[in-house]
């Protein structure tokens, strides 16, 4: 392993411009000319738009137009879509409502944009928008999934009745009912995963200019996936052609998944800046963000998981109701469909599982992607089956899992996966060692004497990443390929820009995809730079999402570097005059096997341009190949996390005592930046089980709407997470790499929420645990005990 | 999102005087803290102005105020919807009673509000106590108005 090779824990190089305000946020971009755009925002959670006004508004100071949806559809500006189609049991397609950039008619949740003021200044934009006199008729609101498709509850759209999108199921009812029949003991729970807002460190924000001579947009956006969003912007909102519509997606401050989907402000401002030859910039505020962002998870469900004499799992049944709010935000079907019910037999082998999701219309912010997506959900579902099944049955959680763990793989589950690689009773194993689970006992009478109580809760998690076969999940519906692009360009003086389809938004990618060209080619990490987020610079790219760049993304850098050597190794052997077959390539030389000749990369990589040593008869001067990367199968990162905690009963504050994390990754490029994910994801599933929660009350007006409100976890409520890993490698991509960016959050909120269940002594109790909750959750198991 | 509020004032004037004084428009008008305009379109409908500081949100609120279930000099229910534009609305109700009581009159009053929009996102805890301030603030306005005279 060389300094900077694959394996090195090197220092971030995008961090120097981060840490010192010197990166380039879209709102840190300025267009001559410029104009801003306020959106005025339905107050209503549900209402028919009788009449809008802007008559006073348009005679404002600065104001340059004001705009609404029925100008966007008398422009022919299409809807925003769901990309991934789901069929209910019956067959039917999912039923996807219209979904306006700005309201038509209605307004289906609260900060459902109604229409844009353009103005010189943002103030004389918001003063303007005062003006803006629209005319409701209030409608009746419902935001509880569960009560969505209840007789007699408000319908939303027309097309869905009940307000149901589809009715999916996977897995077999049969094999599972009888597994259930067959059972000695049968665990049944019911879990809510609480709503949550995903918080970006920076706002979303667009800049779009239209160029009328060259009759082309270009955007600038906070995306996670910029060719993706020109795509749909293009094809289906049908803005402009695809070569006249250039989406740029420069730094972006943090995604989550938030920032994968099409949202209907870029739409606004791309069509906007066109009608009134101006650029047009829009950054969200916080409360905008809140309002408008694609919320995450929001699931009910009842599960149940039987086991035999021995306390082997027989099976498991799931219905969830999966609310996805008002509109289908870019990707949402898919998210409690095949990302959550395809996870569901865990590290476990469970012979029969049958899962059934209804996604319904609440009038809340859609709900899309949020770090894990679907595989939290399912994973909080079978770690908290299995910790209750355990404590039911009287038996020791671990020991329960080792019963019950894959051992062999490659190994088909009953919903669809087909596990390639991993070794769980070794993270297990490791995980129970770091974490002293041996002490436990004594540190819980510590806990007692001190009044206190003290639980340990674990969670052997499994994800599907590194989406994904494009023919696999074209079967299941998606609308898009999931490969990914990268081309290497050597330069003359043999440094090397990568041009990449994943987009970086925190993970590090100029850093550790730097470090296998380094590795790869023996050049130093500074002579090689990462480009992407241009789609006038990147051909075509995927973007990065679902633990995917380093999987799919590295991989198709490997592939184009295999072309680079390859034309390289022709290029030395004209200047060596020796033939190709005898180049040999090793740490940035290449010699002729057998002989004292050698040539430099560099040396190389210039001749390649000056072609002097060739003719063009015999080899196309230059050094430049591209690759598309099409995985084989998902990567199935894993592992052991066990939290204890320390709960106060008297206030029920709930202190995390200790984290253990010990995950099996694959090959590992940077050991740092993997922790960071890790540490990163962590915070985040703690945040989950323990502070955040969106709250819409019963009007649909979202009353978690700052951080007053919305606890986000802040560093004193973290531990020092203990860190391990353990691996097996990818059997599926060139590297072995198998994804970490979302398995802390996958991991965490099941380890939390069986560690204070199990110190309080009641499985009672929702995410967020707050002290209070907490507390109340006490109260009622020893008013439970007294009664009993 | 809904709040609700209820309570009773001691007024030092007779029932009547203190009915005929919660039905004109300029009294009311004077009493209602951040009061701009409030003019009677008829004899049971104002059309209102005021300006109210909730938190960090400041809202002007227009909007239309209807009296009903009038049962002279003993209450009647006043109700009526606002709307602060980009700051949201509020919409709601107010029954009041009037009795007399130690030579003078009491005042009951129970209010059903709902409020909506960056109101409710931003300053919903401040809500219920910014209410009850404004409804203690109109009624020692209004207490000092009857008792003048």
């Amino acid at each position: 392993m060389s300094a900077t090779g694959i394996g090195a824990a090197v220092r971030r190089k995008e961090d120097q411009r981060f840490v010192t305000g010197s990166g380039h946020y879209t709102d840190d971009i300025n267009r001559p000319g410029q104009v801003h755009a306020y959106f005025l925002r339905s107050p209503h959670a549900h209402a028919k738009i009788k009449k809008i006004d802007a008559g006073a508004a348009g005679k404002m100071p600065g104001v340059v137009a004001v705009l609404n949806g029925t100008e966007l559809a008398t422009d022919k500006i299409g809807n925003l879509i769901c990309g991934w189609m789901i069929h209910s049991k019956d067959g039917s397609p999912m039923k996807m409502a219209p979904n306006s950039a700005l309201a038509v008619g209605k307004v289906c949740h609260v900060g459902n944009a109604v229409a844009v003021v353009l103005a010189e200044t943002l103030a004389q934009a918001r003063d303007a928008a005062e003006k803006v006199k629209v005319d409701y008729e209030v409608l009746p609101a419902v935001v509880d999934p569960a009560k969505a498709q209840a007789q007699g509850a408000p319908q939303i759209h027309e097309i869905a009745p009940n307000n149901t999108i589809y009715q999916w199921h996977l897995g077999d009812p049969k094999t599972t009912d009888a597994a259930f029949k067959s059972a000695k003991h049968v665990t049944k729970l019911d879990i809510v995963n609480n709503r949550l807002a995903p918080n970006a460190i920076e706002p979303r924000a667009s800049l779009a200019e239209y160029d009328s001579g060259a009759d082309s947009l270009t955007l600038w956006n906070t995306s996670q996936n910029p060719h993706v969003a020109r795509l749909v912007i293009a094809a289906f909102v049908g803005m402009a052609p695809e070569h006249k519509l250039r989406v740029i997606a420069p730094d972006v401050g943090g995604g989550f998944g938030s920032k994968i989907f099409i949202y209907p402000e870029e739409v606004v401002c791309l069509w906007a800046s066109r009608k009134v030859c101006r650029p047009v910039k829009w950054t969200a505020d916080r409360s905008e963000a809140f309002l408008t962002d694609a919320h995450g998870r929001d699931h009910v469900t009842h599960a149940e998981m039987a086991f035999d004499a021995e306390g082997k799992i027989l099976g498991l049944r799931a219905k969830t109701i999966a609310n996805l709010g008002a509109y289908m935000s870019t990707f949402s079907s898919s998210v409690p469909t095949y990302l959550y019910g395809t996870l569901l037999s865990g590290q476990y082998s469970i012979p029969s599982i049958y899962c059934e999701v209804d996604a319904v219309y609440t009038n809340t912010v859609p709900v899309d992607a949020y770090r894990g997506a679907g595989r939290p959900e399912a994973t909080f579902v079978v770690e908290r089956l299995v910790e209750v099944g355990a404590r039911e049955m009287g038996l020791n959680p671990a020991d329960l899992r080792r019963r019950n763990f894959i051992k062999s793989f490659p190994h088909q589950t009953p919903v669809i996966m087909a596990y390639d690689a991993g070794d769980y009773l070794a993270s297990l194993k490791k995980a129970m060692e770091i974490a002293d689970t041996k002490g436990f006992d004594k540190r819980k009478r510590d806990s007692e004497r001190n009044g206190k109580l003290r639980g340990i809760g674990y969670s052997t998690y499994i994800e599907a990443c590194g989406i994904a076969p494009s023919q696999a999940v074209g079967s299941l519906g998606a609308g898009v390929g999931l490969w990914e692009s990268a081309e290497v360009r050597v330069n003359p003086t043999g440094s090397v820009e990568v041009l990449t389809g994943s987009h970086s938004h925190g993970q590090g990618h100029e850093t550790t995809f730097a470090q296998l060209v380094s590795e790869r080619l023996g050049i130093p990490i500074e002579n090689v730079s990462i480009v992407h987020g241009d789609t006038d610079k990147v051909q075509f790219g995927m973007g990065t999402y679902g633990s995917r760049s380093g999987a799919v993304g590295m991989s198709a850098i490997v592939k184009a570097l295999d072309k680079v050597e390859a034309k390289a190794k022709k290029v030395a052997a004209f200047m060596m005059e020796a033939a190709e077959g005898d180049i040999v390539f090793k740490d940035g030389k290449f010699t002729v096997a057998g002989t004292d000749k050698s040539a430099e990369w560099g040396a190389v990589a210039l001749n390649a341009y000056i072609a002097h040593k060739f003719t063009g008869a015999e080899l196309e001067p230059g050094l430049k190949e591209g690759a598309f990367y099409d995985p084989t199968n998902f990567t199935f990162p894993s592992g052991c996390h066990i939290c204890e905690v320390e709960i106060d009963p008297e206030t029920g504050a709930t202190e995390i005592a200790s984290w253990t994390a010990v995950d099996d990754f694959g090959t590992i490029i940077n050991p740092m930046i993997v922790e960071g994910q890790v540490h990163g994801g962590i915070a985040q599933g703690i945040g989950q089980a323990m502070l955040e929660g969106i709250v819409y009350d019963k009007e649909g007006q979202l009353v978690t709407g700052s951080y007053m409100d919305y606890t986000m976890p802040r560093a004193h409520n973290l531990p020092s997470f203990k860190v391990g890993t353990t691996m097996t490698k990818c059997p599926s991509n060139p590297l072995g790499i198998k994804g970490c960016g979302e398995a802390g959050a996958i991991a965490s909120p099941a380890a939390v929420m069986n560690a204070i269940t199990d110190a309080i002594g009641s499985e009672n109790i929702a995410m967020p645990a707050t002290p209070q909750a907490v507390w109340v959750a006490i109260q009622r198991a020893n008013g439970a005990r007294k009664a009993a | 999102m809904a709040m609700t509020m209820s309570g009773e004032y001691q007024l030092a004037a007779k029932r009547e005087t203190v009915w005929q004084k919660l039905n004109d428009a300029e009294v009311l008008k004077a009493c209602i803290p951040g009061c701009e305009e409030l003019n009677k379109t008829s004899d049971t409908e104002f059309v209102a102005v005021a300006t109210t500081k909730i938190g960090p949100v400041k809202a002007r609120f227009k909007g239309k105020v209807h009296l009903t279930d009038l049962d002279p000099p003993n209450g009647y229910r006043i109700s009526g919807e606002g709307d602060g534009g980009v700051a949201g609305f509020a919409k709601g109700g107010a029954t009041v009673a009037l009795t007399d009581k130690d030579g003078g009159t009491l005042l009951t009053y129970n209010v059903e509000a709902q409020i909506g929009g960056k109101l409710a996102q931003l300053g919903q805890r401040l809500v219920n106590g910014a209410a009850k301030k404004i409804a203690d603030d109109f009624f020692k306005n209004f207490a000092a108005n009857v008792a003048g005279g």
